[in-house]
């Protein structure tokens, strides 16, 4: 089967009903797209899907057409130059740093649909889990991201 | 100040030289190790010049997340005088420590240790590698090296010549090392105290950073585990023809007596075949445990005859018997799980001369010891590379459990790299949890309202009991005391009670506990704080003026709380429909203290709209990554309030994923005001302190909102629900 991921056609081979998180990261070889809880409910497995944010884990490869446009975060800007990594950066979001990949996958979407989100615009887009707990280091960025748009 | 300094002269460490050549994969077969990549000799083990001038400091603790990595860098880069601008970081292994003696000290990272455990040996490692600089540009020069300066990686000689750290590096290599350094003076200090970033942020905002999850091999597998999910119970039986047929499996293995692995080409089809298989157990210690049963063990323990004294002042009893008023409530916290949001995992290859590891560990020396016991190897034919953590809290501290596993795999495909990861369920079911107490509090009040007597007995599981009962003490695990000891720089009672009785009844359910963080000092609080606040109420006072009535003699701990106070505005009255909370603790040798406002709606939810929360952390090294530990352990603490609990029906973890453990998230998050306030002359933890305040903190402010006392965690299943 092939899939298409940051602008590249990759043959994969795994069956069907492979989760396109394991397929992303075991055949793809883009381990930036975290395993977190395998049932769609921590938000770490964050990848765009024709620029729509899904929950990877969730989504089967026999359900990902070739001409789906994934964007995993290795391909969110190729040089760390999206306003909300800059701003993740500037503001020192991360701390151990396993979530973020989905945070700024999510983010990244909101910020793409909203170009200047409200705190309950925020609140109601980020769902994701961060145990660390920086979820208000992750609000902040989103608004600096906005100013940096 | 001069401190001695014993330093290994010309130990040339033999490493990768950047930190993330640890990810990369390692050319089989496994004799010898890498060379270091630059081949420059190391000015002392914790510091390393590259010829451009790069700074590399060693560090021995571990990161992940808690910016312990930064902080220890800034230690070291301080005394060195380095410029910040060059310095990058790389760890050691427990091997290479092991094999040098323990130059680089203990690895193991918990109890909010990272920084201020090491910190003297670290300073006194920067600013022995500055002096032997120093020597060797004057040796360069001719002149005596009291006549040179050093600042900014560059040694500047009497005449103004001057020369880089990355010039002198191999002179200062040859060099023996002094034999005694002077340390700065704090007031001199330019890095220790400057909020400077992280030094490992940017391989998280683009998926670069390797985890351990993610480590990869040429010609690795991968397996997936299920072990009995009863304490104590083995394999009975499984079923690998079954499976072994299925795509992409390569073995089926037993693992120790207690569980089953399918190695795969992938992990997900390894967990495929895992699933299809059928495997039986047989019971175990914990069979027939459910939480009524476990609930009935503590209750017992509230009244027992006998428990251990963990603080003990004048005549409790006759408080209570001539006291004006008794107040008496029972508390509870139930399990906790860590739920790191990386599952437990490591790659493991094994030969008959050589086991490796590629782990996330608190501890990589224990590790190691995990790792040289299930190879069956000496611990020198073996080695942990270490790689940074997807989330600790505890849960990678103490028990290497997942490194056992994945070694003895590996020794059933010798010379194959396996990668061996939980499923997000298998770590839910073996998790070391937080350990449940309950604690009766008996209170006794004079006429004017003061405290005269309190008693406050705690039942329930000890940690130590469970994972390292070499640790009791004739029996008593002194851990259970956290926050509540008579003296002592750790973590005492920061109130002066003349009558005083704190002890424990011990009742350990078969359930493996673990440290948690925060570990005791968060059910200690919690029981605590609440309960003072009860008595302020019952006694008609204000509960900051309650507790400031206790604490002439405790002044730092006063100070935070008064801090809190201050910020939160306690003299002056909140915005309509929102109450107060407040509350201190000291731990981890840190005082903190924490104010929390919070409304109730209409339907009885509420909501924590701000914390403001301060730590006197004695130094504070990096105070914008202190806040950040401040703002992320109210997530975590919060976490536990609103919505964790784990049950056992039958021995067995009812809560799997996080649909069954719910923690918060930005919806339940309140803003977090950080004060940083430290008093200088001595160094405390960070990690987890403030943690030990969020409950209280919030749960007064509930009793103010609603006159409901919150008495049994979570907040969520006993009729507080967060909005």
């Amino acid at each position: 089967m092939r899939i298409s991921v940051n602008g590249t056609v990759h043959e994969v081979d795994a069956e069907p009903d492979t989760p396109l998180l394991w397929v992303l990261r075991e055949q793809v070889g883009l381990t930036g797209t975290k395993y977190g809880c395998g049932v769609g409910a921590c938000g770490a497995c964050t990848v765009h899907l024709d620029g729509v944010p899904m929950r990877s884990c969730a989504i089967q490869l026999q359900d990902v057409g070739e001409d789906t446009a994934i964007t995993t975060i290795e391909g969110l800007s190729g040089d760390r130059s999206h306003p909300i990594q800059q701003a993740w950066v500037e503001l020192d979001v991360p701390q151990c740093g396993y979530c973020q990949s989905g945070q700024i996958m999510v983010a990244a979407a909101l910020l793409a649909e909203t170009s200047e989100p409200t705190d309950d615009d925020i609140v109601a887009a980020m769902t994701n889990i961060c145990r660390c707990g920086t979820y208000n280091r992750i609000k902040a960025g989103i608004k600096r991201a906005a100013e940096l748009s | 100040m001069t401190h001695h300094v014993k330093l290994s002269r010309r130990s040339f460490l033999v490493t990768s030289a950047a930190a993330g050549g640890l990810s990369l994969g390692l050319s089989l077969p496994l004799a010898g190790r890498a060379q270091a990549q630059s081949g420059v000799p190391e000015v002392n083990a914790w510091v390393v010049i590259r010829p451009d001038d790069t700074v590399v400091i060693r560090i021995g603790r571990q990161e992940m997340g808690q910016g312990t990595l930064t902080g220890l860098a800034q230690i070291v880069a301080e005394e060195l005088d380095a410029d910040w601008s060059k310095v990058t970081t790389e760890y050691p292994t427990p091997g290479e420590n092991v094999a040098r003696e323990r130059i680089w000290g203990d690895f193991g990272t918990a109890g909010s240790r990272g920084i201020r455990a090491s910190q003297q040996y670290m300073r006194e490692g920067g600013a022995a590698a500055r002096a032997m600089l120093v020597q060797a540009a004057a040796n360069r020069w001719g002149v005596d090296a009291a006549d040179c300066t050093a600042t900014n990686s560059t040694v500047t000689g009497p005449g103004g010549e001057t020369a880089t750290y990355g010039e002198l590096a191999s002179e200062a290599a040859l060099l023996d090392p002094p034999s005694e350094v002077t340390l700065k003076d704090p007031a001199d200090w330019q890095l220790i105290g400057k909020p400077v970033a992280r030094l490992d942020t940017v391989g998280k905002v683009d998926g670069s950073q390797v985890y351990s999850i993610d480590h990869t091999m040429d010609g690795m597998l991968n397996a997936a585990i299920r072990r009995a999910p009863v304490m104590g119970a083995r394999v009975a039986s499984y079923d690998a023809a079954a499976v072994s047929g299925m795509p992409g499996v390569k073995k089926v293995v037993q693992v120790g007596e207690d569980a089953v692995a399918v190695i795969a080409d992938t992990w997900w089809r390894a967990k495929t075949a895992l699933e299809a298989m059928p495997v039986e157990w047989t019971d175990g210690e914990g069979t027939g445990y459910d939480m009524p049963r476990i609930h009935a063990m503590l209750e017992e323990g509230l009244t027992a005859e006998e428990s251990f004294v963990g603080n003990q002042q004048g005549d409790v009893q006759a408080a209570i018997a001539d006291a004006a008023q008794v107040v008496e409530a029972t508390y509870h916290m139930p399990y906790q799980h860590h739920a790191t949001m990386e599952p437990m995992n490591a790659t493991a290859v094994w030969t008959d001369e050589r086991c490796e590891v590629w782990t996330a560990t608190q501890n990589a020396e224990a590790a190691l010891a995990a790792a040289s016991a299930a190879a069956g190897l000496p611990i020198d034919q073996c080695d942990i590379h270490r790689i940074n953590l997807g989330g600790g809290f505890g849960r990678r501290a103490t028990l290497q459990d997942y490194v056992t596993q994945a070694v003895l795999i590996a020794k059933q495909m010798p010379g194959t790299p396996i990668k061996m990861i939980w499923s997000r369920e298998e770590d839910m079911l073996h998790g070391v949890l937080h350990p449940i107490t309950m604690c009766k509090m008996t209170g006794a009040l004079d006429a004017d309202g003061n405290l005269t007597g309190l008693h406050m007995r705690i039942s329930g599981q000890s940690i130590l009991a469970g994972v390292r009962p070499e640790g009791l003490r004739e029996g008593m695990d002194p851990i259970m005391f956290q926050g509540l000891n008579p003296d002592g720089e750790e973590g005492r009672l920061g109130y002066t009670i003349p009558n005083l009785l704190v002890d424990h009844a011990m009742r350990n359910p078969p359930v493996m506990p673990g440290f948690w963080r925060g570990v005791c000092n968060n059910q200690n609080a919690f029981y605590l704080e609440s309960f003072i606040d009860e008595l302020a109420h019952a006694a008609d006072k204000d509960p900051l003026e309650f507790r400031r009535a206790m604490m002439a003699d405790h002044p730092k701990h006063l100070a935070v709380l008064n801090a809190v106070a201050e910020g939160i505005g306690w003299d002056t009255p909140p915005p309509e429909g929102v109450y107060r909370g407040i509350c201190q603790h000291m731990g981890y040798g840190s005082y903190v203290a924490a104010a929390a406002e919070v409304s109730v709606d209409d339907g009885g939810r509420f909501k924590v709209h701000r914390i403001v929360a301060a730590t006197d952390c004695g130094t504070a090294v990096n105070p914008q990554q202190i806040a950040a530990q401040i703002e992320g352990s109210f997530a975590y603490g919060l976490s536990a309030s609103f919505f964790g609990e784990i049950t056992v029906t039958d021995g067995k973890v009812n809560e799997e994923n996080f649909d069954t453990y719910p923690v918060v998230t930005m919806h339940e998050m309140p803003a977090v005001e950080s004060l940083v306030v430290p008093s200088g002359g001595f160094w405390g933890g960070v990690g987890e302190p403030t943690i030990f305040v969020a409950t209280p903190a919030v749960a007064n402010a509930i009793f103010a909102a609603t006159g409901t006392r919150v008495r049994t965690l979570p907040m969520a299943k006993n009729g507080m629900i967060p909005a």
